[in-house]
C-alpha cells in the first residue's frame, strides 16, 4: 500500500530554518516588551513598593545587631520582587494566552516551546531589575548590612528568576482555567513572601523541610549568606545557586512540554 | 502517474476529548503544488480542525499527512518551517503595533532583525498598511486588524500558505490587495495556497480547486466549474414573501416541500425545465401580490453542497 509520503514529492522540499533558542527568546521577549510598554511602569512600581514597604516595616521589630534576621528580611523582600513578576504575573499571562488560543501563533512558527516560555519569562524578568536593586540597596542601608557584597545580588536574583518563572509558567500552562492560574500565582507569591522573609531558624521543623521545594528559596538562602556580616561560605552559596538554576531549568523544560500539550487539545 | 502535491492527506480522523462525533472523519485530500485550493463548508464542518492538523498543531487519531515530501505526523515541527498559517484570530498579536506584529513574526520564521525590518516595510507598502504601521492592532477596525494579520502570514515567504478566512471583514480595496499579494507570490515563487472559507462567491472566483466538507467528511473535490456543472441542470429561485405564503395554492405547497425556509425567505432549487412554468405562475396575481421580492440565479457552490447532501445552508453568499 502506498503511503501519503511516498505518493508525494519524489524529492522533499528543504524546510526553512529552525529559529535558534537565543534568537527565539530575543524575538519573543522583544514582542512581549513592546506589548507591555505602557503597563511596565506601574507594574515595576507595584512590585517594588510592596517589598520596600516590608523592609521598612520590619525595621521596627528586627534589631540591627541581629544580622542573620536582617539579612533574611532583605534577601526575602528582594526575591519577593522577582516572585511578584516571574511567578504571579507570568502565570497570569501564560494562563490568558492559553485560554484565548494565542499559543497557536507560536506553535505554528519554527520556534521551540522553550524559547516561547523563556522569552516571555525574560521580558517579565526585566521589570524586576529596578525593584531588586532598590529593595536590596535600601535594605542594606536600613539594616546596616555590608554594601560590598551587593554584587552577589545579581546571580541570586537571576537564579531565583529562573526557578520562579519556571513554576509560574507551569502554573499558567497546566491549570485548566486562567482564573485558577491567577489564584495559584497569587498564592504562590504569598508563600514566597512568608517563607522568604521569615528566617529559617524561626520556622517549625516540618515546614523547614518542605521549604526548599518552594521556588526561589535556594536563592534566598544563598543571598542571606552573602549579605550578612561575617565570613560567607561562598562554595555553599554557589552550590545553592547552581541547585536553584537546575530547579529552574527543569521547571522551564516542563513548561515547554506543557506548552505543546496546551496547544493540542 | 505520480501526482506532485504540496499536501497529500489520507484517512485523516480526529475526535476531540469529550465530543460525541468526529471533527474529521476519514479525510482524503490532494493539494497540487502552486494551486489555490479551497476548503469550503459551513461553520462546524471540521475545516479548522483539518488545517490545525495540517500545520502540526493537533495530532490526528488516524491517517497520514505528507507535506512537500515530509511526514507531518512523524515530524510535526517540520510544518512551521514550510507553512505560514493564519488562524481565524491571532490574539497573540493583538496588543502589538502593526509593524511589530509583522516584524516579530518574520523573526520567529528565521529572518534576521535587518531582513525582518526590510520585509515588514515591503509588506506595509504592498498591502497599503503604511499609515497604520505604528497603531496597536487593538485600536484598528476588524478589517484593518485582519489585513495586518494577513501581512504577518505573508512575511518570510513560505512555499505553502494556509489561510483560515483571510478576507473576513475586509473592504473591497483591502480584499483586492490581499488577492494581488497572494497572486504575485504564486506567480513568482509557485506558492501553494490552502484557503479555508465559507464564502461561496470568493470560492468561485479565486479557487483553482475546492474540497467541500460537511460533518467532517470531504463530500466533493474538484474545480469550481466542474462541481457546478454537476448541478447545471438546475436554477435557484429565492422568494421573499410579504407575509404568510399562500399555502392554499398547489404550486406554493409543492415549492414549500423543496424550499430551505428562513423566515419569510424561501430558497428553492428547480430543474431548468420547470422554471418557466413556475415563474409564469409567480408573476401573476394573486401570487405576485404576495411576493415582496424574487431572484433567479444559476447554480452556485452552495447548490453543489446541498445537492451532495450538505445539511447546513449557512454558507456566506456575500
Amino acid at each position: 500500500m502506498k503511503t501519503a509520503a511516498r505518493e508525494g514529492r519524489a524529492v522533499a522540499v528543504e524546510p526553512g530554518p529552525v529559529v535558534s533558542l537565543g534568537a527565539g527568546i530575543s524575538a519573543v521577549a522583544a514582542g512581549q516588551l513592546a506589548r507591555v510598554r505602557v503597563a511596565r511602569g506601574p507594574l515595576m512600581i507595584v512590585a517594588t513598593v510592596q517589598s520596600l514597604g516590608l523592609v521598612i516595616l520590619l525595621r521596627g521589630i528586627v534589631h540591627q545587631r541581629d544580622t542573620a534576621t536582617a539579612a533574611a528580611v532583605v534577601a526575602g523582600a528582594t526575591i519577593l520582587v522577582v516572585g511578584f513578576v516571574a511567578l504571579n504575573l507570568l502565570a497570569q499571562r501564560l494562563g490568558a494566552l492559553k485560554a484565548n488560543h494565542a499559543l497557536d501563533y507560536y506553535a505554528a512558527l519554527p520556534v521551540s516551546p522553550a524559547a516561547v516560555v523563556l522569552g516571555t519569562a525574560a521580558s517579565y524578568a526585566t521589570f524586576t531589575l529596578p525593584g531588586v536593586l532598590v529593595t536590596a540597596v535600601v535594605g542594606d542601608l536600613v539594616y546596616d548590612l555590608p554594601m560590598a557584597r551587593l554584587w552577589f545580588l545579581l546571580p541570586a536574583a537571576a537564579t531565583a528568576a529562573l526557578a520562579l518563572a519556571g513554576v509560574g509558567a507551569l502554573l499558567g500552562l497546566l491549570l485548566p482555567r486562567p482564573e485558577l492560574a491567577t489564584i495559584a500565582g497569587q498564592l504562590g507569591m504569598t508563600v514566597v513572601l512568608f517563607l522568604g522573609l521569615i528566617p529559617v531558624g524561626h520556622l517549625p521543623e516540618v515546614i523547614r523541610g518542605l521549604r526548599l521545594a518552594v521556588p526561589g528559596m535556594l536563592s534566598v538562602d544563598a543571598l542571606v549568606d552573602g549579605l550578612r556580616h561575617g565570613s560567607t561560605h561562598w562554595l555553599d552559596a554557589f552550590v545553592r545557586l547552581a541547585a536553584a538554576a537546575a530547579y529552574g531549568a527543569v521547571a522551564l523544560a516542563a513548561a515547554g512540554a506543557a506548552l505543546r500539550r496546551a496547544v493540542d487539545r | 502517474m505520480e501526482q506532485r502535491a504540496a499536501y497529500l492527506v489520507r484517512g485523516l480522523s480526529k475526535t476531540y476529548r469529550g465530543a460525541t462525533s468526529r471533527a474529521n472523519d476519514g479525510i482524503d485530500l490532494e493539494v497540487p503544488s502552486g494551486e489555490i485550493f479551497g476548503v469550503l463548508g459551513p461553520n462546524g464542518a471540521g475545516k479548522t480542525t483539518l488545517v490545525r492538523q495540517l500545520v502540526g498543531l493537533v495530532r490526528p487519531d488516524q491517517g497520514e499527512i505528507s507535506l512537500l515530501g515530509h511526514d507531518v505526523i512523524a515530524e510535526p515541527r517540520v510544518a512551521p518551517r514550510l507553512v505560514a498559517y493564519l488562524a481565524q484570530e491571532e490574539p497573540a498579536l493583538a496588543e502589538l503595533d502593526v509593524r511589530r506584529a509583522i516584524e516579530t513574526t518574520g523573526r520567529l520564521r528565521g529572518l534576521s532583525r535587518r531582513e525582518a525590518g526590510a520585509a515588514t516595510k515591503d509588506l506595509l507598502d504592498e498591502l497599503g498598511l503604511g499609515g497604520l504601521a505604528d497603531r496597536p492592532l487593538t485600536r484598528l477596525s476588524g478589517g484593518q486588524r485582519r489585513l495586518a494579520c494577513v501581512a504577518s502570514a505573508l512575511v518570510a515567504d513560505r512555499p505553502v500558505l494556509i489561510l483560515d478566512e483571510p478576507t473576513t471583514g475586509l473592504d473591497p480595496v483591502a480584499r483586492h490587495a490581499v488577492w494581488s499579494a497572494i497572486g504575485r507570490r504564486r506567480a513568482e515563487y509557485g506558492t501553494t495556497v490552502l484557503l479555508v472559507t465559507h464564502n461561496v462567491l470568493e470560492a468561485e472566483t479565486v479557487l483553482d480547486r475546492v474540497a467541500v466538507i460537511d460533518r467532517g467528511r470531504v463530500i466533493a473535490c474538484d474545480t469550481p466549474g466542474r462541481l457546478k456543472a454537476a448541478v447545471d441542470d438546475s436554477v435557484r429561485i429565492v422568494l421573499v414573501w410579504h407575509h404568510e405564503p399562500p399555502y392554499d395554492d398547489s404550486m406554493v405547497e409543492t415549492l414549500a416541500r423543496a424550499a430551505i425556509v428562513e423566515g419569510r425567505r424561501w430558497s428553492v432549487r428547480l430543474e431548468r425545465s420547470r422554471v418557466r412554468d413556475v415563474l409564469d405562475r409567480l408573476t401573476q396575481a394573486p401570487l405576485f401580490d404576495a411576493l415582496e421580492d424574487y431572484t433567479v440565479s444559476t447554480p452556485s457552490l452552495e447548490d453543489v453542497y446541498l445537492s451532495l447532501g450538505g445539511t447546513r445552508p449557512d454558507m456566506d453568499k456575500q
